[in-house]
């Protein structure tokens, strides 16, 4: 088993390196970096701005194929913060990525599991409930979560926040940005924490409105099997028969669902960030393709890359744990 | 009389549903008293099931249920869930049918059986439910118990998981053990395994068994008494030699009549019972049977019989005109008289020579390992090179257990492939030899009927579209195509007006002949039935059996009959060939084999299937196979049914060493070939009490 994951792990690494080299040289030949320099006053002399694209390795007017492998070149030769090379202004990608990894992870990993766990419990109430009144109510609300923009749903939240500090007269919940600067010691774990609160609660809302309606699904075909009968049979009440018996198989499938869910909410919460002003990675990514940075843009989609090959493993780890027929 | 141990009264169930309510069960009275053994018949959809289900309080909740239900006294409808989930695998337990999702895929054997424990016994330490379960699985007869415990179902073979069903619905030592078709979906041998185990637990627990199943057979060798439900509702009860030997409801005598019987098959036709039982969503009017009924009278018509008890005797009959069957009037035969055999006249040359000729053939899959790089690790020997003729105007059965082959080899015939190795001669044409055209040519002359004759027949298509389907493909003009259809309708016995209807308007029987006129409208020279007849129920299996040996007859078909049912293939096949592991071990006429099987396998499989007829049964001799057919990927030396040869633990030690380590082929022995080294000893297996012992798998 542990070298079918490993195999799995370097079969997804190989992918990894293809999909990051790919992504890099589609973005040199749409991007044009060049438009920066451009219609300036004073103009920039045409030397100056080769030297500074030249500088980047981002010059349109060296071949695609050569800068791609320049910058394939550069992972494996320079010092590791170099690695990736400088976005536009400057930073080296691997020090921004740092930083703003971490602020991205902190939303997503918190705001995933919120996701997962509220997912399951209420696909799982309605499977159990189905066409009850309560099912009804959380199929409508989850459709309507799923057809809102999550930007649209961040502003509301944004607005329901700051009603409810004038009604409170300060501010309980504060949402600009990732933290305030200028705090120490616990208060500022605290106030970590409150600016996690609003984009968390979107996050976690618009997941479980999805994984709920997967689950409930699943839930349902699992419902009439055999076993749950049996179980019944032997003595298990119904709800005890559905938990141990039914939610234990109906997690199966939602586990690969789950994992590689994470592994794309980078992209998938950029709006998120800039709603809420974060400084993360899916910010980065947006900011990247706006200002047309190839560099920025290939980490961005290096580090989503490595997410999904984390979260697939990930994955086939959770699978084989649930589930005894595919372990060999 | 003392208490009974369950009073059903008055049972109804009904199904809510938007084209009307259906009545499923419609006022059911029996009961069973302690220990006793009663088998409840009835065909799909009778409710037999659902009666059942509803004593569990296992019905969806959408049903509703009206009636009294006592278990020792006790009203099990007023219970809440808790209350009965108290009940439920301590005093009652039941068997499913299907035992492949029976159980939960995702715990070991162990763990669920000791669930069966702890949820009954709260104190229950974990050491003392682990001894408790490999001592139930060891009663149902897995060797190994302690090492199978951690077993998962998936790597169970099915009769294993339904040995471990029995383990857990006997874990609390119930005193009511509810078997719903326990048997159905396995092989005879297992099923024979399997009663037999479910015999040792109602010893074993002392439990009252109610056995549900559409197999009269089943019945007759197990059951102390006999309940026949038909649409709903009772028709008649009594003692299971009583039954069998005069049953007074119409619908018995039908069914009874209907049953092919293993012994005396292939002598005289089958009864058919045509038609198929009413629709319970729509009111129904006077005795639900008079439809299908020959002996309905107007009274029949107008007015529902009850089930009463008329003749105190303890037999309950729902007829009106029980009382002239019970006077010896209105005999069995009278009722359903057996149809006139049809002269057989094989008006084939008998120079002609075989029309399909297999020799040496082989069909091997690889199995494949790694997803990257994918690599051989074995070979599942499907078909293992088999030697078999089919005549012209005759019946080839091919018959053995799930795996034996038997499929595989009639699909290559289908495929008219070259094939991997030995040959195979369809209508005097070498089929290595074939071009592209010439095999499309051949395609018409073979033709297929398939097991299910829903999952057959597209159900988006009209019946007609459906039989000329195999003529466009031939390119046949469609004014011709729409004659045919006409045609084959009135042949296979439907009307030719049914060509515009869907297939979900037919019942299982009929579908099945719009998919014999399928096969037929390409006038083949060759028709391989897959087990044409095994998802039928009993009574229409007769029709469609009738339907086909006429066919044979009267259009000079020759059928490659593949099934497990030894009685039908006794019935309509001219020649038999045994399968087992990829290898047929008997080949011979029909008539020589049954009379004198030479192969331990044929004598084992022969006996396990059970026979209709509860006197015959109690008396019979039964060799019983022990364990599963091994897998056709392992390397087996010597012969490869020694591992549950019945014979072998009989023989001297120097016999025994030369079936470990030499492969037998087959020899030609009377009119027959057995690929056995021992046919000399075959006999013993009559003098020695072979008595049913658990399985042993190494």
């Amino acid at each position: 088993m542990t070298t079918y994951i490993l195999r799995r792990f370097v079969n997804y690494a190989i992918l990894t390196a293809f999909a990051t080299v790919f992504v890099y040289i589609a973005a040199s030949l749409f991007f044009y970096p060049r438009k920066r320099y451009l219609g300036r006053n004073p103009p920039i002399p045409e030397s100056t701005q080769d030297a500074i694209l030249s500088g980047y390795g981002i010059n349109d007017k060296d071949p695609v194929l050569l800068r791609a492998w320049w910058w394939f070149e550069r992972i494996i030769t320079e010092p590791f913060p170099e690695k990736l090379g400088q976005d536009l202004t400057g930073n080296w990608v691997i020090q921004e990525m740092g930083t703003r990894a971490g602020v991205s992870l902190r939303l997503l990993v918190l705001g995933s599991l919120i996701a997962a766990v509220l997912g399951v419990v209420l696909g799982v109430w309605g499977a159990v409930r189905q066409y009850k009144a309560s099912d009804q109510i959380v199929s409508y609300a989850s459709f309507v979560l799923i057809s809102t923009p999550t930007f649209v749903g961040g502003v509301v939240l944004m607005i329901l926040a700051t009603e409810l500090n004038n009604l409170l007269g300060f501010q309980a919940i504060r949402f600009t940005g990732s933290y305030t600067p200028g705090f120490t010691g616990w208060e500022k774990w605290w106030d970590y924490g409150v600016h996690l609160l609003l984009p968390t609660i979107a996050l976690a809302l618009f997941g479980a409105a999805g994984y709920s309606r997967y689950q409930r699904s699943i839930m349902l075909d699992v419902l009439g099997s055999d076993y749950i009968r049996t179980a019944r049979a032997k003595g298990a009440t119904r709800s005890r028969a559905l938990v141990k018996h039914g939610v234990r198989v109906a997690l199966i499938p939602m586990s690969t669902y789950f994992a590689y869910n994470f592994g794309t909410l980078v992209s998938g919460s950029a709006f998120l960030e800039i709603v809420f002003s974060w400084r993360g990675m899916g910010q980065y990514g947006i900011q990247a393709v706006q200002q047309s940075d190839v560099n920025a843009l290939a980490g961005t989609v290096c580090f989503t890359a490595i997410l999904l090959l984390i979260s697939s493993t990930l994955s086939e780890v959770l699978y084989a744990a649930l589930d005894p027929r595919v372990r060999v | 009389m003392p208490e009974p141990l369950l009073q059903v009264k008055d049972l109804t169930v009904t199904f809510p549903s938007t084209s009307g309510d259906v009545r499923a069960v419609r006022g059911v009275d029996y009961r069973v008293d302690e220990g006793e053994f009663l088998g409840i018949v009835g065909e799909s959809g009778s409710g037999k099931s659902v009666s059942s289900l509803a004593v569990m309080g296992l019905l969806p909740t959408s049903a509703r249920i009206e009636g009294d239900l006592r278990f020792r006294g006790q009203s099990l409808l007023g219970m809440t869930d808790r209350e009965l989930s108290a009940l439920r695998g301590d005093q009652i337990s039941m068997i499913f049918q299907d035992p492949l999702s029976a159980l939960t895929p995702v715990y070991t054997v162990g763990q669920q059986i000791e669930e069966a424990l702890h949820l009954h016994h709260k104190g229950l330490r974990a050491d003392s439910a682990h001894k408790r379960a490999v001592e139930l699985l060891e009663l149902v007869g897995i060797p190994g118990a302690e090492r199978r415990l951690k077993a998962f179902p998936h790597e169970f073979s099915g009769g294993m998981r339904q040995r471990a069903m029995i383990a857990i619905a006997m874990a609390n030592d119930p005193s009511l053990i509810i078997a719903d078709e326990p048997t159905t979906a396995l092989d005879v041998t297992i099923q024979a395994q399997v009663l037999e185990v479910l015999q040792t637990a109602k010893e074993v627990t002392g439990a009252a068994v109610v056995l549900i199943t559409h197999d009269l057979g089943v019945v007759a060798g197990n059951v102390d008494r006999v309940a026949v439900m038909y649409a709903g509702k009772l028709v008649e009860t009594s003692g299971v030699d009583e039954i069998f030997a005069a049953p007074h409801m119409p619908y018995t005598m039908g069914l009874l009549r209907s049953v092919p019987n293993m012994l005396t098959a292939g002598e005289q036709r089958l009864v058919p019972l045509e038609g198929r039982p009413p629709n319970l969503a729509k009111p129904l009017v006077g005795c639900p049977f008079a439809e299908r009924c020959p002996a309905a009278v107007d009274r029949c018509r107008a007015e529902e019989p009850e089930l009463e008890a008329r003749f105190g005797d303890g037999r309950a009959v729902a007829c009106h005109r029980a009382e002239e069957i019970a006077a010896g009037t209105l005999r069995p035969e009278d009722v359903f008289p057996r149809p006139e055999p049809e002269q057989r006249e094989v008006a084939v040359r008998e120079d002609a020579g075989p029309i399909v000729a297999a020799e040496g053939l082989v069909r091997h899959f690889p199995l494949y390992r790694g997803a990257v790089f994918r690599r051989v690790v074995g070979t599942v020997k499907a078909v293992d090179g088999v030697d078999f003729e089919v005549q012209p105007g005759q019946t080839l059965g091919l018959v053995g257990e799930s795996g034996s082959g038997k499929s595989t080899t009639s699909l290559e015939l289908m495929e008219l492939v070259p094939p991997q190795s030995g040959s195979l001669v369809v209508a005097g044409k070498d089929v290595s030899t074939l071009d592209k055209k010439s095999r499309l040519a051949l395609r018409k002359d073979v033709q297929i009927v398939f097991q299910d004759p829903m999952a057959a027949v597209d159900p988006r298509l009209p019946v007609g579209e459906i039989i000329c389907e195999p003529l466009t493909v031939h390119k046949v003009p469609r004014q011709e195509r729409d004659r045919r259809i006409g045609e084959m309708l009135e042949l296979v016995g439907l009307e030719p007006e049914m060509a515009d209807r869907y297939p979900h308007e037919f019942s299982g029987g009929q579908r099945q002949r719009i998919g014999i006129a399928r096969a037929l409208i390409t006038e083949p020279k060759v028709l391989v039935l897959d087990e044409p007849v095994s998802a039928l129920d009993v009574s229409v299996q007769a029709g469609v059996i009738n339907l086909l040996e006429d066919l044979r007859d009267r259009l000079g078909l020759s059928y490659l009959f593949v099934a497990h049912d030894l009685a039908i293939v006794r019935e309509i096949a001219d020649t038999i060939a045994v399968m087992y592991l990829g290898r047929i071990v008997e080949y011979g006429p029909v008539a020589e084999v049954y009379e004198k099987a030479r192969h331990p396998y044929t004598r084992a499989l022969m006996s396990a299937v059970p026979v209709p007829d509860p006197v015959t049964e109690r008396s019979r001799r039964r060799i019983l196979l022990t364990g599963d057919q091994p897998s056709p990927t392992e390397d087996i030396p010597g012969c490869n049914f020694a591992s549950r040869c019945p014979l072998l633990p009989l023989l001297d030690e120097e016999r025994r060493g030369r079936c470990h380590g030499e492969d037998p082929t087959p020899v030609r022995h009377g009119a027959s070939r057995v690929a056995c080294h021992h046919v000399d000893s075959i006999d013993r297996l009559d003098t020695v009490d072979a008595a049913p012992q658990p399985s042993v798998t190494p």
